[in-house]
């Protein structure tokens, strides 16, 4: 007895450490992601149901059995029953018939591509809601959302009216990345050229974190941004201040904002330049491109044939980077133009806010990686100046 | 090596005296098997792996033409015929080659060898001609992804090829120097394994690549 | 260096000094001490006139114990690197909190988490699995080496190639930044420009070679050179997973060399394989990475499982239980290995039909796996057991494993991997399988099986600490990453902004911490057994009361492993023969058939590694001078029909007569 509370006693600042935490995905605060926690609780507690058992067993079997326990049975040349072999094969197999069942209603029910049937547990989706759509563009190392119906645009912020859902689209500029909002609902891949789908509600009014799950280069870890549910004036008060942003995203201002950078400030665009998010996904948005869907269709009818040349250059687009100058995401010595392992920042990366200047190298650039015109990477042209707290001058000598 | 390549001997094929197991192989008759030839059947398994990713993928990215030219535009099937026809020659004339080898006659052997690497090397000349002219015409490995699928197929099983070519000639050698022994038999099987394994593959090739692609 | 740079190019390629990272201290320390380590060691080595010794008996050697040895020495080795990666990511994941930026930028943390993973499956549990199979199969089925000798010592003298080439990069250049799978299109020529990437290709390639070749000896070994009356019905448990890995091995590699190719191509002639644009589809590749990258999964568990078996009946004193449905769960598991691999990117937006048919299958394997817990437990009962270290690691792997398992059921269930996936609850499972089944079975492999090699067994007292802090220190390592994970804390995150997660990632710092200990105490337990090695010596050659073949014969085994080749009765053949009265044979040796020596697949290995270099550093003309010399080596090797010789029958005569004397001894 003593001993039992005596471990009570030790497992309590881990308890405490546990309450203390904020397990988002264990208590979120929309409907999708409710469920998924759901899920989670009823699978783990359906196989805990032989888990247990077979943990118990193995501590049990362990003691009892020892050596030097010699009151045990011992019986060197026992190795089968059939009672038994039946027994270990059926158990976990109907444990998972169980969770298959359950795998496959709520693989469908969960599915992100899936329209949402309800608001929350108690209440079904009322006719006629129209959701609200959203579409994303993971950037290097950043987040862009434009609200077509609204016709704004922002940068690492994106709010959402309570109880209304919501229909994400999302691409990817240069490389794989990953939607992730835990609180509202599980992640999907943006993936460059293709259009992936999530369908979500929140359900309490609050700030919540979003971020990049799937690593994608060197400013991965401050790919983050701001998800805020807000009640139905409050989301129109958003609306409203983007649009008093004013403030235009074009198409140059578009590709300006693409270069890698990191730890953004929030920006609010008050109008988007028309199809703007769709040459983004066809990956056409450098003038004079061709669009995906038009190679598709020229090569649906069996392709453009042998004096086709020309649409090659217009087709080139992940050198886009090295055209520009710009730093590729995971680059390395021998493509990155710094030494090995150097303590130099790589582009787009705000140096340590805390760390001595990095002195420039004055050693001419060896692998003729050109740096030229990258004076003003770190704050695009359009980007709140004011508010950035990194000085250009710093950046890329 | 090859006297010993019997079947596998069971324990029942070890007597005692009386009921008493016998535990121990003390006249030595157990000789292992020779492992060879499932050695390189599992080699062969395993490149024909290589070759089935290289297939899924140009499913995959077959028709991927990013505006540019299509298998219609660019294969002249008569040459892949005639190519075709030097590979299935080479087939046959190793065929005789391995029934000259069985009878131990060293010389015919060798000529139906050489005959064999002629016609290996019409194919690769013939390869060669071909991805020269397509990447004269533009239609280079960079154009698209239906492209770079096309060359890396065809290209890889042109490798193993060549690369059959020089064994080829390395055996010739072999076989010159140290007669038809049973490591040398040995070898030539291997390759003659290898070598019918190619066909196959560039049966494939041929089917699914160029007449499914113009066709 | 060169005043004409054209002329630098064509010598040095890509190669300039500013690849050697001069002005970082922790590479120059590091370099430091390796180059320290290596003099005294090559000292040590000139000094007691050992290089003879070892060139003969070691690296030229075709013997299958030796090279499985050599196997497990260059895991240990390259665990001690993985493992130095795992602390700094721990140590920088612990302080890089709101303002403070911890000690690694991003782009060397980068490097360092993809380096772990590459090293951690390539360079430690692929060689500890291959060694132990190499040491323990020919063994275990009374073969005197393995179906081809030569190329058993080609494919490790090809692995080490592959790890030297991740070593290089640590000292010339830089490894790959992109994850330990390096998808696409972040590691395309655009957005990974540089040597990083290459090198994880060359060395990969390189090492695949070895494996896949190591596989498809292994497989033809246990085919065909297995003991009169050793049906397969009657091979050992590890024999049969062996056997089932190495299948997987050969059916699965080929698709990574295939894969790794193709980004080869992306990246070096401009192919579109996996580019976004051009007709490139880089989904393709996770596919195809992951077709092999799952079973290679189970091709790290499946040997382990083969280690408990062997264990839990030897120290249970008891016949395994259920040794069909053992094997059938082994079969089934190979199999359906083949039919999961989409569950590693449930995310990626395949339609919810073939997302739960991948979650089910995945499901399904918990099956036969479960039925193999079962089968230990069952072995255990009423049996006797003697928890010696081995099965120490049996029981921690037991409840261990079972918990790492149950989380991977879940995270199967698509839904709920949505949340999790990428998570750091993802990583806390896989490490949970990995260290609690792939390196808690391979430590007790070795310590099972180490006075089989070497004739002493390891000190039981440092063993223990090594498991106690292995098994702690795993606990408090990675039931933070759990907690995390559900705090939907993502991976390969460098710096966080939420200073509440701080006190998780320095509980889990001190888990690694303890982990480290265990690390040390394993390594003071080899030390120790060795000074204490008469003490612990074993002279019977069968130092636990074992149940197989290898326990047969003497410790460390002769070069011809069974002076008689022994006939096989029961699927316990050794517990079989000494129940039933055998005696070991005293006269009537005859001459044996072995293998030759041979330096080939040493040579071979050097070259490779000099053409993966030039390769990464595109320095042409000696990338092709080493293809020659590759080419022309191969070539040459095929001229040597001298493979192999009789060990004279006086030579096993004096041998064996040497046993029978220390037994005599003994008694």
């Amino acid at each position: 007895m003593t001993v039992r509370s005596f471990r009570t006693l030790l497992l309590l600042p881990v308890f405490g450490l546990l309450s203390g935490c904020n397990m988002v995905v264990m208590n979120p605060s929309g409907d999708i992601a409710l469920r998924q926690r759901d899920l989670i609780v009823a699978s783990t507690a359906l196989m805990l149901l032989i888990i247990i058992p077979v943990i118990v067993a193995t501590l049990y079997f362990a003691w009892r059995y020892r050596q030097a326990n010699t009151e045990a049975t011992y019986d060197p040349d026992w190795h089968h029953s059939t009672h038994l072999e039946v027994m270990i094969w059926s158990a976990p197999l109907v444990i998972v018939i169980a969770l298959g069942a359950l795998t496959w209603i709520s693989t469908h029910t969960l599915d992100p591509y899936r329209p949402l049937s309800r608001i929350d547990a108690s209440r079904p989706l009322p006719e006629g809601v129209k959701p609200l759509v959203v579409e994303v563009v993971a950037l290097d190392w950043k987040w862009l959302f434009f609200y077509p119906d609204q016709g704004i645009a922002t940068v690492n912020e994106i709010a959402a009216p309570v109880d209304v859902p919501i229909t994400f689209k999302i691409t990817a500029a240069t490389v794989m990345n990953s939607f992730f909002i835990p609180a509202l609902a599980g992640q999907i891949y943006a993936m460059p050229g293709m259009e992936t789908k999530l369908h979500a509600v929140i359900n309490k009014a609050g700030m919540y974190e979003g971020q990049s799950a799937n690593y994608s280069g060197s400013g991965f870890s401050r790919m983050n941004f701001r998800f805020v549910g807000l009640d139905k004036a409050g989301f129109d008060a958003w609306v409203a201040k983007a649009k008093a942003a004013n403030k235009p995203l074009s198409r140059d201002a578009y590709l300006e904002l693409e270069r890698p950078s990191e730890r953004e400030p929030v920006r609010f665009y008050s109008s988007v330049e028309p199809g703007l998010y769709g040459q983004i996904l066809n990956m056409c948005a450098v003038p004079g491109k061709m669009c995906m869907h038009e190679m598709m269709a020229i090569d649906a009818k069996g392709g453009a044939g042998k004096d086709s040349h020309a649409n090659r250059a217009r087709l080139e687009y992940d050198n886009r980077y090295a055209e520009r100058g710009d730093e590729g995401n995971a680059a390395t010595v021998g493509g990155s133009g710094r030494e090995s392992h150097s303590p130099e920042q790589p582009q787009g990366m705000k140096p340590k806010s805390n760390a001595p200047e990095v002195k420039p190298r004055g050693a001419p650039e060896t692998t003729g990686h050109d740096h030229s015109g990258h004076g003003d990477h770190g704050a695009p042209a359009d980007g709140p100046k004011g508010s950035d707290p990194v000085a250009p001058g710093q950046l890329n000598k | 090596m090859a006297a010993h390549s019997t079947a596998a001997l069971t324990a029942e094929d070890f007597q005692g005296p009386g009921d008493t197991p016998v535990f121990l192989d003390a006249e030595g008759q157990h000789h292992p098997e020779n492992g060879t030839m499932l050695g390189f059947w599992l080699y062969l398994m395993s490149d024909c792996l290589i070759f089935a990713a290289l297939f899924a993928v140009y499913a995959v990215l077959g028709r991927n033409y990013a505006a540019g030219p299509s298998p219609k535009d660019l294969f002249d099937l008569k040459l892949v015929a005639l190519n075709t026809s030097m590979l299935l020659f080479s087939s046959i004339t190793y065929g005789f080659a391995m029934l000259a080898m069985e009878k131990d006659d060293q010389d015919r052997m060798q000529l139906w060898l050489a005959i064999t690497g002629l016609f290996g090397l019409c194919f690769i000349g013939l390869e060669l001609y071909e991805f020269h002219h397509l990447i004269h015409e533009g239609a280079t490995p960079q154009r698209s992804g239906f492209l770079s699928a096309f060359f890396t197929l065809v290209g890889t099983h042109g490798l193993h090829v060549s690369l059959g070519l020089v064994w080829l000639v390395v055996l010739m050698v072999q076989a010159h120097m140290r007669g038809l022994g049973d490591a040398n038999k040995r070898r030539l099987l291997c390759l003659s394994m290898f070598w019918h394994f190619l066909d196959v593959v560039w049966i494939g090739v041929f089917t699914f690549v160029y007449l499914m692609g113009v066709l | 260096m060169f005043s004409n740079p054209d002329l630098q190019k064509l010598l040095f390629g890509r190669l300039t000094l500013d690849a050697v990272p001069l002005h970082e201290p922790i590479l120059l320390v590091t370099f430091a001490m390796v180059a320290l380590g290596g003099l005294v060691v090559l000292g040590g080595l000139t000094y007691f006139r050992l290089w003879g010794p070892l060139w003969r008996d070691w690296f030229t050697s075709v013997d299958h114990k030796k090279i499985g040895i050599m196997y497990i020495v260059l895991a240990l080795v390259m665990l001690l690197r993985g493992f130095a990666d795992a602390l700094m990511m721990r140590a920088q994941q612990a302080m890089a909190f709101g303002d403070v930026e911890g000690y690694l930028p991003p782009h060397h943390y980068d490097q360092i988490f993809t380096a772990h993973g590459v090293i951690m499956i390539f360079f430690v549990a692929m060689p500890l699995v291959t060694g132990l199979m190499n040491f323990v199969v020919p063994l275990q089925i009374g073969a005197r080496d393995v179906a081809f000798p030569f190329l058993n010592n080609f494919s490790f003298w090809m692995t080490v190639a592959g790890a030297v080439t991740v070593m290089a990069s640590l000292f010339v250049g830089e490894f790959a930044r992109t994850g330990w799978l390096a998808y696409p299109p972040l590691s395309g020529p655009a957005m990974s420009p540089g040597v990083g990437v290459d090198y994880y290709i060359w060395a990969l390639q390189i090492a695949g070679i070895g494996t896949l070749l190591s596989g498809i000896n292994l497989i033809a070994t246990i085919v065909k050179m297995r003991a009169p009356g050793m049906t397969m019905m009657k091979m050992p448990i590890f024999t049969w997973t062996a056997l089932c890995t190495n299948i997987l091995i050969v059916a699965a590699f080929p698709i990574l060399t295939a894969v790794l190719a193709m980004l080869s191509l992306d990246r070096y002639v401009g192919t579109h394989f996996f580019s976004n644009d051009l007709g490139g589809n880089p989904m393709m590749y996770v596919n195809l990475i992951w077709i092999w990258g799952h079973p290679e999964v189970y091709i790290l568990i499946l040997p382990a499982f083969g280690v408990f078996s062997e264990i839990t009946a030897t120290f249970s004193r008891k016949r395994l239980f259920g040794y069909a449905s053992m094997v059938y769960a082994t079969v089934v598991i190979t199999i359906l290995s083949y039919l999961v691999w989409l569950h590693h990117f449930f995310t990626m937006g395949s339609g919810a039909s073939v997302n739960s048919f991948f979650g089910i299958t995945t499901m399904i394997i918990s099956i036969p796996t479960g039925a193999k817990i079962f089968n230990w437990l069952f072995t255990m009962y009423k049996g006797r057991i003697d928890f010696d270290v081995p099965m120490l690691w049996t029981v921690g792997f037991m409840v261990t494993f079972t918990v790492g398992g149950m989380t991977g059921v879940l995270l199967a269930v698509p839904p709920a991997d949505f949340v999790l996936h990428n998570s750091l609850f993802l990583i806390a499972h896989f490490h949970n399988v990995i260290i609690g089944g792939v390196l808690f079975g391979m430590l007790a492999g070795i310590t099972y099986w180490f006075p089989k090699a070497f004739g002493y067994k390891l000190d039981p007292f440092w063993g223990k600490t090594s498991f106690w802090f292995w098994l702690v220190g795993f606990w408090v390592a990675f039931a933070p990453l759990y907690v995390l994970g559900l705090m939907g804390v993502t991976r390969r995150v460098q710096h966080f902004d939420d200073p509440s997660l701080q006190i998780w990632f320095v509980i889990a710092a001190f888990g690694a911490f303890l982990i480290l200990l265990g690390i040390a105490s394993f390594a003071v337990t080899l030390v120790v057994s060795f000074l204490k090695r008469e003490q612990l010596r074993d002279v019977t050659g069968d130092p636990w009361n074992g149940r197989t073949l290898e326990w047969a014969t003497s410790s460390p085994p002769p070069d011809y492993n069974f002076a008689f080749t022994p006939v096989v009765h029961d699927h316990d053949a050794w517990w079989d023969m000494k129940k039933r009265g055998y005696v070991r044979p005293v006269s009537g040796f005859q001459k044996i058939h072995m293998p030759r020596s041979t330096a080939a697949g040493l040579i071979l290995g050097v070259l490779s590694i000099v053409f993966s270099f030039a390769m990464i550093w595109y320095i042409w003309w000696l990338a092709a001078l080493s293809f020659l010399a590759l080419t022309v080596v191969t070539i040459g090797h095929t001229f040597n029909y001298a493979r192999d010789f009789y060990i004279p029958a006086d030579e096993v005569v004096r041998t064996e007569n040497a046993r029978t004397a220390l037994l005599a001894e003994r008694v």
